[in-house]
């Protein structure tokens, strides 16, 4: 039996019929057509379909859609216009090499937006741990971290580290 | 991974759900944070046919002091748990666990309820509840019943909630000054369950004697583990390395790990030992203030 709910996603409200084992991550994907939002492992471990579910950060492989009722979705796709400008760890990661293939890329930036957002001016122990459920496998998180530093002190108004890259 | 089919309600009363567990009978699952039960059906190891999802519920997620007991209710996440100053102050084993469930995204969603009701001695509040001397509150058609967490777990995915019985509430005494905690595990890497887990709260008088000791195991015996006679070990005399080392080794022959890919069965109780041990000094340090 189909169900109907109501999402706002990344700021537009959609009213959709699912049925109840659609995974938030599938609504998302393939229902709304963003595709920012990767599946990696599709069993909670890599968080590639990070996402903010009413400002919190989730993994959408393990939500069905129907939970979402009423809540508010926030995709990569959301995070800036069009064109720009970047949020401070959207700039971060480009400016830092925070990326090499980019498939982690969108969970990560979601989990540490919600990091920044509780603490503005966290430690690298602090990110390295606020990050634990994201997986990367070509950077080596170095320069993810330092990319996390970097919008932190952009967001704090503070002079930016250095951008030089850190090989691996 | 697609779940088989199934249909969902989510009740915006207890009542409402209680008589919808009793309509739908043994095919009706509850849904809490979904975190254990989603990735098992997922895998089609569970196929339950309704979901009833209880989030709709109100006052199912708080954590509050009354008189001499902590109540936290059963949709509390391991994210507001981990950030309760309530918690912190009486527990500080709250924030050693917590930090080692999953990731900061699981600890959004999965609740205290779901890990308790999962009835899986790999979870790891089990032990931290044995530990505390918790009581389960379940609510069912004939009302609240208080379950003492000794009772509570039965065995793989099983404990003493009956069908139509939602838990609602964790009770946790509050404990006297002079009382300490702590919880390790061992994990291969973030986000894994426990090759051996060791909750202890421990309270000590002014002379350092130990007046009660509370001992819990993670996923080294089929079903959550109370490390009685390491308890006994303790309470009554001083903390030195010598009732400290008994009560390690005891937890040691007691338990009954099973060998896997996390390790032998005599390693495991191996760390069983190291990990009483270490947990121990912490709590009594803890304690001691
Ligand atoms: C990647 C990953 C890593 C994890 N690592 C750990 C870990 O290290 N340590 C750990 O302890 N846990 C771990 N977990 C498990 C996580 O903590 C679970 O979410 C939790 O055990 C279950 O809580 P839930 O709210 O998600 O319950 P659900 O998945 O919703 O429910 C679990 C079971 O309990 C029943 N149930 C739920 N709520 C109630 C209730 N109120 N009354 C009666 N029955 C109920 C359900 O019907 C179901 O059978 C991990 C999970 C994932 C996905």
């Amino acid at each position: 039996m189909l169900k109907k709910i109501t999402v706002t996603v990344n700021g537009t409200q959609h009213v959709l019929e699912v049925e109840p084992r659609l995974l938030l991550v599938h609504m998302i994907r393939e229902l709304l057509n963003l595709t920012g939002t990767h599946i990696g492992c599709d069993t909670t471990s890599c968080g590639a379909c990070t996402i903010l579910l009413d400002g919190k950060s989730v993994k959408s492989c393990t939500i069905l859609a129907v939970q979402a009722n009423g809540k508010s979705i926030t995709t990569i796709e959301g995070l800036a216009p069009e064109g720009g400008p970047f949020t401070p760890l959207q700039e971060g990661f480009k400016e830092n090499h925070g990326l090499h293939c980019g498939f982690c890329t969108p969970g990560m930036i979601l989990r540490a937006t919600e990091l920044l957002a509780h603490n503005n001016n966290p430690t690298e122990e602090e990110i390295r741990w606020g990050i634990s459920g994201n997986l990367c496998r070509c950077t080596g998180y170095n320069n993810i971290v330092k990319a996390i530093l970097y919008a932190g002190a952009k967001m704090r108004g503070e002079a930016l580290p250095s951008t030089e890259p850190e090989f691996v | 991974m697609i779940a088989q089919s199934f249909q969902y309600e989510s009740p915006g009363t207890l009542a409402e759900a209680i008589s919808m567990l009793h309509k739908y009978g043994e095919e009706a699952k509850i849904l809490s944070g979904g975190h254990s039960l989603i990735p098992m059906m997922k895998l089609r190891l569970a196929t339950p046919e309704w979901l009833i999802d209880i989030n709709g519920i109100p006052g199912l997620a708080h954590i509050k002091k009354e008189g001499a007991v902590i109540k936290i209710g059963a949709l509390t996440t391991e994210a507001e748990i981990e950030h309760s100053d309530l918690l912190k102050k009486h527990f500080p084993l709250f924030a050693d666990v917590t930090k080692l469930i999953a990731d900061p995204q699981v600890r959004n969603v999965a609740t205290i309820g779901g890990n308790l009701a999962h009835g899986d001695a790999a979870n790891d509040h089990p032990a931290v509840m044995l530990a505390l001397n918790a009581t389960v509150i379940a609510t069912g058609s004939g009302g609240e019943r208080s379950i003492p967490i000794d009772e509570f777990f039965h065995g793989f995915y099983m404990t003493a909630l009956q069908h139509g019985e939602i838990l609602t509430e964790i009770q946790i005494p509050v404990p006297p000054a002079g009382t300490g905690s702590a919880y390790h595990k061992l994990e291969r890497k973030v986000g894994d369950y426990a090759t051996a887990g060791v909750a202890v709260q421990l309270t000590l008088d002014s002379k350092g004697v130990c007046k009660a000791a509370g001992i819990g195991l993670t996923n080294v015996n089929p079903i959550p583990l109370r490390a009685s006679r390491s308890e006994k070990a303790l309470t009554g005399k001083p903390i030195t390395d010598k009732t400290i080392a008994e009560a390690a080794k005891y937890a040691a022959e007691d338990c009954s790990p099973s060998s896997d890919l996390r390790g032998s069965e005599e390693y495991k109780r191996a760390m069983v030992a190291v990990l009483v041990k270490r947990m121990i000094n912490k709590a009594a340090e803890r304690a001691r203030g």
